[in-house]
């Protein structure tokens, strides 16, 4: 798999989460995703961007446009720093929250994707990469 | 900081929403709303979200607790123009909204909220 283009944006505030999910949108377009589909990647990012503000106490989003093929996708990992998570899959299950959310972010970001992927350790951060093929 | 205008319209109180919204604007605006329902009895609030290209849970979370607030003030929520990607990402999202209404527009959502006050129909969310 090539990877096209690669960028990475800090996600440090509110304002860095709305500017993830424009730039997003803008590759989501580049690479010809339909509408539905780029509202789909679009609200993914938004979730897992969020739980890296609020769960991970901050980190990165990393936009890369891959290749496999003949088919272009669009990659995304959220990286954070923060306490990670003790029970990844109890975190996954819907309607799961340690806050106050809806406990929907996770499980609802793996169904918007073509693949997911989680990687996660008490005391030294998460990474969660989804991919959204064309 | 920004608000988000709360227009009187007869009875009920209307709320386009146009920005991509950031986090402290969606609660000012659920305490701006529920001091403008109590300040103007209003009966019913649209929440237009044609402008919205995406609705995450944060938002989708903000829907359902302003509609659980303007129930208990007795006025009931309307959330119009929402646009078919939302839709159909929202239910795979796992979102269901339950505790909200849905009207295709402003003007099928203020005919919902008129029928409620007249007393005709059961404001069951059914396309009036
Ligand atoms: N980056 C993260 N760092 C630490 N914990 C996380 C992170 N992302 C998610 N979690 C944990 O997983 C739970 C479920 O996340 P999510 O499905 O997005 O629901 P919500 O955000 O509504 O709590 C969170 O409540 C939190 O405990
Ligand atoms: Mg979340």
């Amino acid at each position: 798999m090539a990877v096209v283009r690669d960028d990475v944006m800090p996600v440090r505030s509110s304002d860095d989460i709305v500017r993830v999910r424009q730039e997003v949108r803008a590759r989501a377009i580049e690479i010809g995703l339909s509408l539905v589909d780029q509202t789909k990647i679009v609200t993914a990012a938004s979730e897992l961007a969020r739980n890296t503000l609020d769960y991970g106490g901050g980190g990165t989003t990393r936009l890369e446009v891959v290749q496999d093929g003949g088919r272009r996708g669009i990659r995304l990992t959220f990286e954070d720093k923060g306490p990670g998570i003790a029970d990844v899959e109890l975190a996954l299950k819907d309607g799961y929250t340690s806050g106050k959310g809806l406990g929907l972010g996770l499980s609802g970001a793996r169904r918007l994707s073509n693949e997911f992927f989680i990687e996660s350790k008490p005391g030294e951060g998460t990474r969660v990469t989804i991919v959204r093929w064309k | 900081m920004d608000r988000i205008p709360i227009l009187k319209m007869g009875d009920a109180l209307l709320i386009t929403i146009q920005v991509d919204m950031h986090d402290r604007l969606a609660l000012a605006l659920e305490e701006d709303l529920t001091a403008k329902i109590a300040a103007t009895k209003a009966k019913g609030v649209l929440i237009d979200i044609s402008s919205l290209e995406i609705v995450d849970s944060f938002i989708g979370r903000m829907l359902d607790n302003i509609a659980a607030v303007s129930r208990m003030l007795d006025a009931d929520t309307v959330v119009v123009g929402m646009r078919p990607a939302v839709a159909i990402t929202l239910v795979e999202l796992g979102l269901s909204l339950t505790g909200v209404k849905t009207a295709l527009n402003v003007e099928r959502g203020m005919l919902m909220i008129q029928n409620r006050l007249r007393g005709l129909g059961d404001f069951s969310g059914r396309r009036s």
